[in-house]
């Protein structure tokens, strides 16, 4: 491929001295129990497994699996909780126990950040400046929402569903607890949340900000475990509300599971987003926003722009250009905080992902994949993108959930609209043009819940999230995450 | 001289409605629907799976087109509906009569079937104001949510009122821009066949309501599994045809909207949450600044 004049080589002559976070301040325990009605409890499985640091293979904790009698007793702290003391509660003391929430979120920020990195993988600049503020924030939004709910539903008196029951990924374990969490408390409901079965830590570690602030026992119970865990809330009968993020085809089993019952839910599920870069974008601009896409978080993004379209004219040099800088992320620790991409999840995932790299060369595809070295022990994979992939490939069609982008090409605008919309996704999408007209035909036309403009992969509490399609039902975040938690009646 | 004996009246073949359209159901099947005293009113068509993905079809080539229409023209097709069922009102009482109506309760649905669809037609242009938001993002950002339509909606409608159990799920439903595949009240099915008449008459283009008719215990399956369909409004069903529509709704994560017991003749029926409830929400990012 020609490379265009004028551009900086990139031959990996950088070298950087690590800068890793300290750790001292981090305490992690050698065993947890599970968290029901504000106290930490043996489970009565007496299982444990174990959770390990995936940048380098070890134990960090054993964590407690709950077992049904175990969610039994965690619906009934819930239940007790609601209709005791948190249904009843004035709203506006409801409301004071959630920003309490958030201020010790953001008191004991670094330590959140340095655990969420070690036992999830994530570099720690992402983990100290997204995850961790963003969880912080979203308390803090919510928090206010609790005595303010009327004004959010015009002619309708709304009121609390009772248990929500939540089931969380472990892309953004902390975050998404957080947003799982705040606007269910806002609105009077009581949890029972089950953090992933890979990253349980940071969630442990809220349930202690969480007795900290004092709130009622029982109104905040989490219980770690497998997929058996996770289903034994969604089938429990005292549960009557679920939300659940994770990947689609879990979410289609639960969306099965539920039918028959009155018990409402959200799903937060799979994507494919398109990033469509039109030759009048801002090129530069659009290739650092193609590996924010792509790259953010390992790729562990249900939102990641994993489709690329370029238009044809300026593809030669965005594929050019997306090489060189590709070549420039330092794949490594993630507690230091020059890396760019940190530590694949999980053994399982690390596997996934390769098998997509094998399988989109054997469709056809043309693998380029950063070089340099990955530390030998943990879970790392470098990033990488295909070219000469087409609409049916698996690598296109399907999520891969890991640093790999599927690159196509179009020519005109219509063209690059359907092949974005040709999917069964629909949960987020990108758009890069320096015309403020294409732009919004660009956002009007995407199927999907999320639409960035010029920029990628933002988030704030504010701002709803949530999928077309079969990406999942229901918003989480702003005005519109009320919803899912509330129903009409005095 | 010639008496009104001597002229024999031309009774109407009921049709179902697809596409804009008027076909027979491509089964060839019928049910007869009678009156009390047991006399046939009407052969009544006994749709099929096949009709049913015909009118998915149409619904599905009418959608973006109707999505596209400005808010202001989607109310005035409404409007224009009520308009024409305004004028046709005589006919709609009498036919609820004839399937089993009291005089009084007939008229009584009949008028307030025209008054909710003057009600939706002022939403159709409003509800956007009232449901969508700016939000305050903390970077450099403007970001708002906007609601769009879901896509094909299928509509169970429900057995009672006959008539305006149907305006009453429907009108919110066009009004967000959506297209509907519509199963009509099996109890009072004529009621449903003419009021396509009346949206043939009112500038609704082919294919954004389709209306067939049928029993709903052979099409409900078909209705809630159908991979082109974004959502299933069902008005009807105990917990079994519950369970049975989410189970096979959840194949494509349709949106899955039960309605059932609630009385549509109240003004409590008519709100815009109904319209809400087939939409998806859109947040969109664009920077500030150069």
């Amino acid at each position: 491929m020609a490379r265009p004049e004028n551009t900086l080589a990139f031959d990996g002559g950088w070298e950087y001295d690590p800068a890793p976070e300290a750790t001292d301040h981090v305490h992690i325990a050698a065993r947890y129990g599970l968290f029901i009605d504000g106290e930490f409890v043996r489970p009565a499985t007496g299982r444990y497994f174990d959770t390990i640091n995936p940048a380098t293979e070890e134990r960090l904790a054993r964590i407690a699996r709950a077992g049904t009698e175990d969610v039994d007793k965690a619906v009934a702290a819930a239940r007790k909780a609601y209709s005791g003391v948190w249904g009843r509660m004035k709203p506006a003391e409801r409301g004071k126990y959630i920003f309490r929430i958030a201020r010790m979120i953001q008191e004991r920020a670094r330590e959140f950040a340095a655990v969420e990195s070690l036992d999830g993988g994530k570099p720690i600049r992402e983990s100290r400046d997204v995850d961790v503020p963003l969880a912080a924030a979203h308390f803090f939004y919510y928090a206010g929402w609790a005595d303010k709910l009327g004004y959010a539903f015009p002619g309708r008196s709304v009121k609390p569903l009772g248990v929500a029951g939540q089931v969380i990924p472990w892309n953004f374990p902390l975050l998404m607890a957080a947003w799982k969490l705040a606007p269910a408390l806002a609105c009077g409901n009581t949890v029972v949340l089950k953090p992933a079965e890979t990253t349980p830590l940071t969630a442990l570690k809220l349930a202690e900000v969480i007795a900290d602030a004092g709130l009622p026992p029982g109104v905040v119970n989490i219980v770690t475990g497998a997929g058996d865990t996770g289903a034994a809330i969604v089938e429990h009968p005292g549960v009557n509300k679920i939300a659940f993020t994770g990947s689609t085809e879990v979410g289609k089993i639960i969306q099965r599971a539920l039918a028959g019952t009155n018990k409402s839910y959200t799903l937060e599920l799979g994507g494919k987003a398109a990033n469509i870069v039109f030759a009048d974008a801002a090129i530069d601009q659009a290739v650092e926003g193609i590996v924010n896409g792509i790259f953010f978080n390992q790729g562990h993004v249900c939102c990641a722009g994993s489709r690329l379209f370029v238009q044809e004219s300026v593809a030669d040099e965005v594929v050019a250009k997306l090489k060189d800088r590709m070549e420039t992320l330092i794949v490594g620790d993630p507690l230091d905080k020059n890396t760019d991409i940190g530590a694949i999840n999980s053994k399982m995932q690390l596997d996934k992902i390769e098998e997509y790299l094998k399988v989109g060369q054997a469709e056809g595809g043309t693998l380029h994949q950063a070089g340099g070295r990955v530390p030998k022990k943990g879970y790392w994979c470098r990033p990488a993108f295909f070219t000469g992939v087409s609409q049916s490939n698996r690598v296109v069609q399907e999520e891969i959930f890991g640093p790999v982008l599927a690159i196509q090409t179009f020519r005109t605008f219509d063209e690059a609209l359907e092949k974005a919309n040709n999917t069964p996704y629909g949960l987020s999408g990108g758009v890069w043009t320096d015309k403020g007209a294409k732009i919004f035909r660009m956002t009007q036309g995407v199927r999907a819940g999320v639409v960035w403009a010029n920029t990628f992969n933002k988030f704030d509490p504010t701002s709803p999230f949530g999928g077309y399609k079969e990406s999942g039902l229901g918003r989480e975040g702003g005005l519109h995450g009320l919803d899912a938690y509330l129903k009409p009646g005095a | 001289m010639a008496g009104a004996a001597d002229r024999i009246p031309v009774a109407k073949t009921y049709k179902i409605y697809i596409d804009g359209k008027f076909p027979r159901t491509e089964s060839g099947r019928y049910f007869a629907l009678e009156d009390k005293k047991g006399r046939v009113l009407a052969n009544v068509c006994r749709s099929s799976r096949k009709d049913f993905r015909n009118a998915v079809v149409a619904a599905r080539k009418a959608q973006p087109g109707w999505a596209k229409a400005s808010a202001y023209l989607r109310g005035q097709i409404l409007y224009r509906i009520a308009e024409m069922l305004e004028g046709r009102r005589e006919q709609f009482i009498a036919e609820l009569k004839l399937q089993g109506s009291p005089a009084r309760q007939a008229e009584k649905e009949t008028d307030a079937a025209i008054d909710r669809l003057i009600y939706f037609a002022g939403w159709a242009d409003k509800y956007q104001q009232v449901f969508s938001a700016v939000n305050p993002v903390s970077s450099s950002h403007f970001n708002f949510s906007v609601l769009e339509p879901t896509g094909v909606v299928a509509l169970l409608a429900p057995d009672e009122p006959g008539l305006l159990g149907l305006v009453a799920n429907l009108a919110p439903a066009i009004a967000g821009g959506n297209t509907v595949v519509l199963l009509a009240s099996e109890a009072k099915p004529l009621s449903a066949v003419s009021f396509a008449e009346v949206l043939h008459a009112s500038d609704v283009p082919p294919g954004v309501v389709n209306i067939l008719t049928g029993y709903r215990n052979e099409l409900t399956s078909h209705f809630a599994s159908h991979m082109d369909v974004n959502a299933i409004v069902a008005c009807e069903g105990g917990r079994k045809a519950r369970r049975e529509i989410q189970t096979l709704a959840a194949e494509n994560v349709k949106r899955v909207v039960f309605r059932r017991g609630t009385d549509w003749t109240t003004a409590d029926a008519a709100n815009p949450y109904l319209i809400r409830d087939t939409q998806e929400v859109k947040t969109t990012w664009h920077p500030i600044g150069v």
